[in-house]
This record gives C-alpha cells, structure tokens and sequence, in this order.
C-alpha cells in the first residue's frame, strides 16, 4: 500500500467552541475515491475543511506523509454569488493561485489550460461570458474546471450533484471517474446512487468517522455506522442500485 | 444661462479646482465602488460613512483636523466591521448599524459640547466642492495613485478574495491581508469624497455609476472603466448645473448620474429587443 496523500489522526473539529467532529481518523490515499455521506449537521464539510486547510482543528493530527499536495475544491455552489461581476474564463483561472507565486501574473500556457478546460466541461464560447448569464449548471461546470485546472492531487467535491444539469450529469460522473486515474476524490454526497455507482470506499460522518472499504451498502451497515440517509436513490436512467439484501 | 456663460465658468479657479476634485474623486470611486457594490456590501460602506462623523466630531472638540478624525474613525469601522464579519460572532446588519447611529451620536455630542461656532458642519454633512482646495487635489490624487497602485499589483488576489474568499485562502491567497486592506482604502475613499458629497450623500458616487457600467460591462475591470466614465460625465454636468443654477453641488451631481443610470437603462433595454 502507498502511503497515504493525507492521514487524519483523532481529529476534533468545530466552530465557535463547539466540536462537530470527534476522533476522526482517515487516511486518503493517491487513487481512492471516496464518497462521503452523511446527515446534515454531520460535519462532511466540516471535515473537508479540514482538509483544505481552511480550518483549524481543536485537537487531533491532520499530516501529509508525502508533502503537502495540492488539493482542488469545487465547493458547495449555492454558496458562491452567481452574479459577481466576473467571466467563466476569470474564475476557471483563479484556480492557478498557489500559495508562494498568488501575486504573480498569469502566463499564456496558464489561459491555453483554461480554454482546454473550457471545451472539456462544455463551456465551448462561453469564456468570456459573465457567470450570470450561465445557468446553475454550467456555473457549476465552470467551478469544477477551477477546481482542476491547477492539477491537484487531491480533488475535494462539496455535493456536486446538487446543482449539476441533468444532461451533463453523466458526463460529470465520465469526467470524474477519469479525473481519478491521476488524482484521489474526496466526494460528499446527498445521493446514495451516485455514491454506489461511482466511488470506491465510503466514509459515513455523522460527528464521527465510519469507513467502509467498499462501495456497497446496506442498510443494515447504514444503521451500524448511525448515518440516516436514504436508501432512495435517484438519477439518470440506467444507473446502478444498490446490492439487494436479505 | 447661456453657452457662454457655462464656458466661462471654466476660467474661474474655483470650477478649475472643483472640477479636478470631482475627476480625481469619480476615479477613486470607481475603483473602490466597484469593490463595495460587487461584494453587496453597500450597506457597510453606508455604515462607515456615518461613522466617520464621529470623528470629525471628536476632532473639533479636541481642536484638530476634522478630516484626520474621520479617516481614523472610518478605518476603525472598516477594520471592526470585517473582523465581525469573519468571526462572525454577531449579527453583521445589527453591528453595521450600531456602528452607523453610534459615530452620528458621538460627532453630535461631540460638536454640542465644542465651545463656540462650529466652521464647515453643514459642508461635511452635504458636500462642499466648490470650495475645494489645492491641498485637497493633491491628497486626493496621492490616494488615487496609492489606491490605483495596490488594485493594478493586487487586481486578480482582490477579485478572486471578493468573488470566492473561502476558495481563495485554499489557494494560499492571503485572504485576510487582501481584505483588511481593501477595508483600509475604501474607508479612505469615503472620507475623501465627503469632502465632494458630504456625509449624506456620497454613497452616491459608489453606487450609481457603477450600477450604469453594470448595465453594459459584465466584468471587473470593465466596471471600473465605465464608472470612471459615468462618475466623470455625472460629475462634470452636475457642477455645470449646480453652478447655473445655484443649488449645491452634491445634490446636483446625483441629478445628474441618476439621469444618466436611467437612460442606460433605457438604451439598455432598447438593446435586448
């Protein structure tokens, strides 16, 4: 086994003094895909932000066995304003910040990324668009191009079935399954059909952490790990369901 | 008044200088209110303004430049007004407001107890430009240049910060320098332009050209160049106009850009079909 990209040792998190997370231990290695359910409140997020170094734990380990890698977000999209005054080209390049060269200018290979990433997530003619002229979904697409375009080691995925187009949902779920062959997912899910159809492992957070190895659930392993999701799945047609069980 | 008369005013010192002042404002606000009117933080830049006078009115009292109290008041609102944000401890809109009443009350109490006549008051709340100096050009073009400086080195970090702060710091920007610095040069914007607008006014200038350019530019820097544009046009017709007609000068500039903003809206709109 590699080692792993991150590992989370009893980690204790929270906001205002108050814990949501209590002795979380995971570790996230280079190709995992890992879904991450759980109720709201849980503290999915809690825990992505973690990761994303945006917030402080009160206790516990967060390491990086390998360096620290270079992790995207594509953060949760109804809490971005669509209306800021900014193009699909401008906020997909904003992901080429890093933290030593942020004030640098952008060079010209830094824009050809951006207009590949364009065509691929199907914004084709629509760089120089202001982001609210597109709909919720190709806002969406334009966030996840931003989330990439810097080549992270690591992708972080705050629900991105929430908002994403129907037509372009498969394509969505193409477009990860090969992100995966060069960088880990991290993916936090309301919907337990795109986390059986799509990830490897799941983790259930619901003030703690549950891994499970596989990408197969019951509602009985549901109701051990205390996560109370729905076992109702939605989503395109065909699409996986879950394993019956007795 | 007739054409001539309008042109001859140009040969006067004073339109000269209220003229400048207004151009020189116009830019500082363009930069700064297409910050404050993009991130939706109208209200806050409304709170510092009416902070700011509590300043003025403790530094009558004590007998020094008004002007230096507004400035410190108005970046200790600022500054106190962007960590409440990111801690978040309290209702923002609340504490905006209690900032807001609580530097008016202060500047009021403040001018009451200062013995004797108080110069200018009137000119602080509703504007003087027409009185504007050679001292005031100068301060106002060195804080165009400082303020013009820090967004052409910093422009991407303070639109990335202001569109997406929390992917921002994911990226290692410094979202917090960024901001309480942007907090530093819109508080120092307002204080200026009050000199222009007075303090009842001069949301004015950040507001309305800025919302004209939004009608036809759909990025950043592209409503910067039209609010410049607006602010100008506005500025200089207002001054025409406050001048023939006699009537004060900040009140006549808003005539002024809210006509313009109406009819863009209406050529905006002719447009569409």
């Amino acid at each position: 086994m590699s080692k792993p990209l991150v590992s989370i040792q009893n980690l204790t998190a929270g906001y205002n003094g108050t814990p949501v997370l209590k002795n979380v231990n995971l570790d996230i290695h280079p190709k995992d895909f890992l879904g991450v359910i759980g109720p709201n409140g849980g503290g999915k997020t809690t825990l992505s932000k973690v990761l994303l170094g945006i917030l402080n734990p009160f206790s516990g380990q967060v390491s990086f066995p390998s360096g620290r890698p270079n992790i995207g977000y594509l953060p949760q999209v109804s809490q971005i304003d669509h209306s800021f005054p900014v193009t699909v080209k401008e906020v997909i390049l904003s992901g080429m910040a890093r933290p030593k060269t942020w004030w640098k200018p952008l060079k010209k290979e830094h824009k050809e990324k951006a207009d590949y990433l364009i065509n691929k997530t199907g914004l084709s003619g629509l760089g120089n668009r202001p982001v609210g002229q597109l709909s919720g979904g190709q806002f969406q697409r334009a966030l996840l191009a931003r989330a990439i375009i810097n080549e992270p080691q690591l992708l972080v995925l705050d629900e991105p079935d929430t908002f994403v187009d129907r037509s372009f949902e498969g394509e969505l779920y193409t477009l990860l399954e090969e992100l995966n062959k060069t960088m880990a997912i991290f993916l936090i899910s309301h919907d337990i059909g795109t986390i059986s159809s799509l990830v490897k492992t799941i983790a259930c957070v619901n003030g703690t952490l549950h891994y499970h190895p596989s990408n197969v659930l019951t509602a009985d392993v549901l109701k051990v790990y205390n996560c109370p999701i729905d076992l109702i799945a939605h989503g395109p047609v065909p699409h996986r369901v879950l394993k019956d069980h007795e | 008044m007739t054409m001539q008369n309008i042109i001859s005013l140009f040969e006067y010192q004073f339109f000269q200088n209220a003229l400048m002042a207004a151009i020189l404002t116009s830019a500082l606000a363009a930069l700064v209110g297409t910050y404050i009117v993009s991130r939706k933080v109208v209200f806050i830049s409304g709170g510092i303004t009416h902070a700011s006078f509590g300043g003025i009115g403790m530094a009558y009292f004590f007998g020094l430049n008004p002007f230096l109290g507004a400035v410190v008041f108005a970046i200790g609102a600022s500054l106190g007004i962007e960590w409440i944000s990111t801690k978040g401890k309290m209702r923002e809109d609340s504490a905006i407001a209690i900032l807001w009443s609580l530097g008016m009350a202060l500047g009021i109490i403040f001018v009451f107890l200062t013995p004797g006549y108080t110069p200018n008051l009137m000119s602080f709340l509703f504007g003087s430009i027409l009185s504007v100096g050679k001292a005031d050009i100068v301060v106002l073009a060195v804080v165009l240049v400082v303020t013009s400086l820090f967004f052409i080195i910093f422009y991407r970090p303070v639109v990335d910060t202001a569109f997406d702060p929390e992917f921002a710091r994911t990226r290692g920007i410094p979202v917090t320098f960024i901001r309480n610095s942007m907090a530093i040069l819109v508080a120092v914007a307002i204080v200026l332009s009050i000199r222009v607008m007075g303090i009842i006014l001069v949301l004015s200038i950040f507001t309305i050209p800025q919302n004209t350019a939004l009608l036809f530019y759909g990025k950043f820097s592209g409503i910067i160049k039209g609010s410049v544009l607006f602010g100008i046009s506005g500025s200089i017709l207002g001054l025409i106009a406050a001048s023939a007609f006699d009537i004060p000068g900040s009140a006549a500039i808003i005539f002024m850009l809210t006509l313009q903003f109406l009819i863009s809206k209406g050529v905006a709109l002719i447009q569409k079909r």
